[in-house]
């Protein structure tokens, strides 16, 4: 590590108070890339197995991440909340970066945003995908997206350009605020209420999510987004 | 037709039940009542027929059975809200019991990795 020049992003990145939590349910064929990625920026790499089916969770150990495991199935949600649990009680923990299991972001962004929370003293950095037009989700996908911007606008009070990407830099001082009971994919909207009531400085930062078959064909479908609104809704 | 009033009131009070309401014991003491008064007037119609019929003319319907069919369809409503909301609670104590299990465990975890650590230093 000393040949790398100081001020270097990948060297500041590797700082071990980053703290990279993924939630991980059935991702055998690319979780390991995903690691394996991560580990060039990343010290710590926690992996919190939703009750994967086919081994997730001892290819993501042997790829080098720290692997917690739910005994049972319990959502994306479920499994965010425990990974940050766990990381934000960790004495050299001061960033937290989330993650989607499905190789759909790019380390760099990740770097990139806790550098910049680091520059500006935010607290929290969104992700958002549609502040360049790089990421290109289709129609339909787009419409969807943009229907949970409005309604996580419309409920959280912020206006943001993206919500429901999973990348996110929360410090840990913001982690703590966080207190997710939406289990499923409502916690996207309820992660955004509950870091805007901790007061806490916020920023948005442009990323790239990779389409690819493999995370097209698990994305949200438009039906999901009903499960979305309802979860909301109803109390 | 006060019928109409009293329906739509009824399904208007179970839908900002299940908006709004988080179960509380209160809850459950008057889903108790509740269910105790359905048992006795079920009691009483069945040993006085013509109530139902005086009841149902009172509110505008004309015939007793179908009074009994809307408050049924009521009834059944509320039942699947009160629930669905059973089922909620029911699944965040599993999701909390589920993340202490797991978090408990990954301190354990490290508790042992760090006094191996710790031991292959001594030596």
């Amino acid at each position: 590590m000393s040949d790398v020049p100081a001020g270097d992003p990948i060297a500041r990145a590797t700082d071990p108070e980053n703290w990279v939590v993924i939630p991980l349910y059935n991702e055998a064929s690319v979780i390991a890339e995903v690691v394996a990625g991560l580990r060039k920026s990343f010290v710590h790499i926690v992996c919190v197995d939703d009750g994967s089916t086919d081994g997730s969770a001892a290819i993501a150990e042997a790829a080098g991440a720290r692997v917690l495991r739910h005994p049972l199935n319990l959502g994306q949600g479920a499994a965010l909340q425990t990974g940050i649990a766990y990381a934000r009680e960790q004495p050299d923990c001061r960033y937290i970066v989330t993650f989607d299991a499905d190789g759909q972001h790019r380390v760099v962004d990740a770097v990139a945003m806790v550098e910049l929370a680091r520059s500006e003293n935010a607290a929290i950095v969104f992700g958002s995908r549609f502040l360049d037009d790089r990421t290109k989700p289709g129609a339909l996908k787009r419409l969807v997206l943009k229907t949970a911007v409005v309604v996580t606008n419309w409920t959280t009070g912020l206006r943001l350009t993206d919500a429901h990407n999973g990348l996110r830099v929360i410090r840990v001082d913001a982690a703590h605020g966080i207190h997710l009971q939406q289990d499923r994919m409502a916690h996207a909207t309820e992660i955004v209420l509950q870091l805007r009531r901790t007061g806490l400085p916020w920023r948005e930062f442009p990323v790239e999510v990779l389409y690819t078959d493999y995370s097209r064909a698990k994305g949200q479908s438009l039906l999901n987004s009903i499960n979305i609104l309802v979860d909301l809704i109803v109390n | 037709m006060w019928f109409q009033i009293i329906l739509i009131a009824a399904m208007v009070a179970i839908a900002a039940y299940l908006i709004r309401a988080t179960p509380t014991p209160k809850h459950l003491a008057v889903r108790r009542l509740l269910v105790l008064v359905a048992l006795i007037a079920a009691v009483v119609v069945v040993i006085w027929p013509g109530v139902l019929t005086w009841l149902a003319h009172l509110v505008g319907i004309g015939r007793g059975s179908d009074l009994l069919f809307y408050a049924a369809i009521v009834a059944f409503l509320f039942y699947v809200v009160v629930d669905y909301k059973r089922s909620v609670q029911a699944s965040r104590a599993t999701t909390r019991l589920a993340r202490e299990l797991t978090l408990t465990e990954a301190r354990l975890q490290d508790t042992l990795a760090a006094s191996r650590d710790d031991r292959s230093v001594e030596s």
